[in-house]
């Protein structure tokens, strides 16, 4: 009797809970500028099959050569609150905030495209790029290079436009971020 | 990659160390002592100075050519003792047992490349059972590391993520201070497991030494003690509790003596239930009545049924493993939960609570005990009476109920008959294990009343960690009495450490239990896969008789149950390395079970235990 029933489940573990819907967040955190950081950071996604939609780290404080990530990932709201408490107690991270769930917040990218055409199609990008307020940073009698900064979705949609255009590379620095108002990353207790 | 920058950081020197009882302690300790006589030390002396001054007088190793510099300073000196153990993973769980029993760092040295991967296991077993231990491997030298030099691995990259922390150091004037910022680490918060990857140049080339209290280590100071406004909302919520249970782990284990005291205290002044895991076995007197036995997958009837029914449950330091929680959305449907716990990503991990508090178990229970004295409160005592009487019923179940046998030994038996010898033994008792059925029953039926005593692979479930997990606490202990609970498939799996227990003269004691399965794999099979015995039957066993001899140990074997308590008495006498073969019942099962993916009320009794009467429900 027991053995038929048990038989119909044949794990050592129990059943996949239902999943929560999942969701982008945007986490900002201070580390220390030191080798294997960004390794853990990213680990405690990639050991959950969680990919990074977009990853900012450079030096911020020279002096005591801490860095800041910021790192737009989705998941469900209870993992990345877990994810988040992991990051927190790794020994090289001071801070860490969730900046979606901790009111509202600037976000902000760099995107470099190199758009070749001639004629008509070149006069169009130009156009474009005015519309979008992008720069110029680079030309030649067949090419442009050009700076925009925005949101993602802004320069998601320069860049659909050039597309057509002549579009042949881009380069997007990810997301930097930052809150509203005059609290600065707190500590990630 | 590379070395720590602690020295560049902008924090102020020298900032005040919160006071953990290690860091008093190491504050305490006044004068220097210089383990080598001469002005610049080299890598590998810095290495054995810094080892000293962190209060290590053990290491546990295997040496190589990446880390012979190292060997060569161990063997100029006195102050600490190299163990050889006859694989890196015993020289890890070593490590572990030597830090279970005395609550210290435990400390390993293995070589580079298969060095470090062997004690892959031995850094994973001590993530998961959050076991201090510092481990230092060797490296190819600097200027090879990338050019798949022999003996090369990347060791910081493979266990970065089976250890806390991870350091190389690429230049020798960082070495002191990670060395030092490594035993904080392991063992400050939620303790864990951290390796130190040291370049053969490195370990050549001279340097500066600073010490422990020279170095700044403020960067990681994780939070011990508790939020006083939910301390005073847990107490309340504890008072007012009509069905409460104390639920409690590992963790306060690793909170030391202080916090088992201060567990013992509160529970009494209550008069609650309580229940632990397998880790925290030995927190609380399991020979006192208001201890439960363990809860879990093969946890006692009562303990299960009391954490199910239960209105407020209070967990001190334990993490809502899978093993012990069963059917998540079936656990304690009904219960107020108070979880307390250092590391905060514990919390809300695997299951929602109600009161969160972040803090180290014995500061949290101090400040529990205050509230409750301070507030006068009392427990509900006819809501309690009622409480325990429905407790006393789910008990007379007799959940561990077995069937004994004149002519065969039956491995509950056997390990009644040790528990007795072990109870008369005036010494000082520890216990590991291996894993499998064997161990389940050493914490069913073996009667812990100390912390620290009892050493098993919890989380990892690692077989293999018994014998030189008992290895290391005699070491650390030489006149106590350490016995390995084991069956007959794990203890192949480190059975060459007997080698070491001879060659070091630590005299721990091999109680296999021998059923000839991997019996818990049957198991599993027996209930789960139509009696389908797929490679679970552990053919061509040597004579572990003849073993021990060989390895020149003294080999024991019981075959009836009337052999038992001679070889069981033989075995204590003797101060050498013994083996003992208990030949049991092949058929055996343990029970009660939870099969996973159940509810704690749904769990399997054995066909021996006292009628399951619905009424009880
Ligand atoms: C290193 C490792 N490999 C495999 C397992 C899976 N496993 C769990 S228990 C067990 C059988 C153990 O047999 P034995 O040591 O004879 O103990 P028994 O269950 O018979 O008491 C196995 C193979 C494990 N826990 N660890
Ligand atoms: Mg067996």
């Amino acid at each position: 009797m027991v053995r038929q029933s048990l038989q119909d489940k044949k794990s050592v573990y129990g059943a996949a809970p239902v999943q929560d819907p999942v969701s982008s967040h945007t986490l900002a955190m201070i580390v220390d500028n030191e080798p294997g950081v960004l390794a853990r950071v990213i680990g405690l996604f990639s050991g959950r099959g969680y990919n990074i939609e977009s990853l900012t780290v450079a030096e911020t404080d020279h002096t005591s050569r801490q860095s800041r990530i910021t790192l737009v990932c989705s998941g469900t709201v209870h993992v990345i609150e877990q994810i988040h408490h992991q990051l927190g107690r790794l020994v090289p991270v001071h801070k860490v905030s969730n900046l979606t769930l901790e009111g509202t917040h600037i976000e902000r990218e760099l995107a470099l495209l190199k758009v070749v055409g001639k004629k008509d199609k070149r006069i169009e990008a130009l156009r474009v790029a005015d519309i979008f307020r992008a720069r110029v940073v680079d030309s030649t009698l067949e090419s442009f290079v050009f700076e925009i900064t925005g949101t993602t979705e802004k320069v998601d949609a320069f860049v659909a436009l050039m597309r057509p255009l002549g579009l042949i590379e881009i380069s997007r620095t990810g997301v930097a971020a930052m809150s509203r108002g005059k609290e600065g990353v707190h500590n990630g207790e | 990659m590379a070395t720590k920058n602690t020295s560049t950081k902008a924090q102020p020197k020298m900032q005040l160390v919160k006071t953990t009882p290690q860091v008093k302690a190491k504050t305490a300790k006044s004068k220097p002592v210089m383990v080598f006589d001469k002005k610049t030390l080299t890598g590998a002396e810095i290495v054995i100075q810094a080892l000293v001054d962190n209060g290590v007088d053990t290491i546990f190793g295997y040496p190589g050519g990446a880390v012979l510099p190292i060997y060569d300073a161990i063997f100029q000196q006195k102050k600490v003792r190299h163990v050889l153990v006859r694989h890196e993973q015993a020289a890890l769980h070593a490590a572990e047992g030597y830090a279970r029993s005395t609550g210290k760092v435990g400390c390993a040295l293995v070589t580079s490349g298969p060095g470090a991967t062997n004690a892959v296991t031995g850094l994973t077993d001590a993530l998961l059972d959050s076991i201090p231990v510092v481990c230092f491997s060797g490296q190819v030298p600097t200027f090879l590391i990338g050019t798949d030099a022999f003996q090369e691995a990347d060791t910081t990259g493979i266990t970065r993520q089976c250890t806390k922390q991870n350091y190389l150091v690429k230049d020798v004037k960082d070495l002191a201070k990670t060395v030092h910022e490594a035993f904080h680490v392991a063992k400050s918060g939620r303790p864990g497991p951290v390796v130190i990857d040291l370049p053969k140049d490195v370990q050549f080339a001279p340097g500066p030494y600073q010490s422990p209290e020279e170095t700044d280590i403020s960067r990681y100071q994780p939070r011990t003690m508790p939020d006083l406004s939910k301390i005073e909302a847990a107490v309340e919520l504890i008072a007012g509790a009509k069905k409460p249970i104390f639920y409690t782990g590992g963790g306060v284990i690793n909170a030391g003596p202080e916090a088992a005291k201060l567990l013992a205290e509160f529970v009494q002044m209550t008069g609650y239930p309580l229940t632990s895991t397998l880790m925290g076995l030995g927190a609380y007197p399991m020979s006192d009545t208001q201890h439960l036995g363990m809860l879990g997958m093969h946890g006692t009837f009562e303990a299960n049924w009391a954490m199910h029914d239960c209105d407020v449950m209070i967990n001190i330091g334990a993490r809502f493993d899978d093993r012990v929680t069963g059917r998540l959305d079936a656990f304690s449907p009904h219960s107020t939960k108070i979880h307390i716990d250092i590391d905060p990503s514990s919390i809300n991990k695997n299951v929602r609570v109600d009161l969160g508090i972040v803090a180290d178990s014995a500061e949290a229970l101090r400040a529990m005990i205050a509230v409750w004295k301070k507030r006068k409160y009392k427990a509900n005592a006819p809501a309690l009476k009622q409480w325990w009487a429905q407790i006393e019923k789910w008990r007379s179940v007799k959940c561990l109920s077995y069937k004994n046998s004149q002519t065969i030994i039956k491995p509950q038996y056997a390990l009644e008959r040790l528990q007795s010898a072990l109870s008369k033994d005036k010494r000082e008792v520890f216990i590991s294990t291996e894993v499998g059925q064997h161990q389940m029953w050493a914490a069913q039926f073996l009667k812990f009343d100390q912390p620290n005593h009892w050493m098993t692979s919890g989380g990892l479930g690692t077989m293999g960690y018994g014998l030189p997990a008992a290895i290391g606490a005699q070491v650390a202990h030489p006149d106590a009495l350490v016995v390995d609970v084991a069956g007959d498939a794990s203890i192949l799996m480190n059975i060459q450490e007997l080698s070491t227990a001879v060659q070091h003269r630590l005299p721990v004691k091999v109680f296999i239990l021998n059923n000839q399965w991997m019996g818990m794999v049957k198991q599993w099979q027996e209930l789960l896969h139509g009696e389908r015995y797929s490679n679970s039957y552990t053919e061509s066993l040597p004579d572990f008789v003849k073993l021990a001899e060989a390895y020149g140990g003294v080999g024991l074997r019981a075959q009836t149950p009337d052999d038992l308590d001679r070889v069981i008495k033989e075995m204590m006498k003797t101060d050498r390395v013994t083996l003992v073969d208990i030949c049991v019942d092949q058929k055996e099962n343990c029970f009660p079970m939870i099969p996973s993916g159940k509810a704690h009320n749904e769990m399997i009794l054995s066909p021996h235990a006292e009628k399951f009467d619905k009424t009880l429900v």
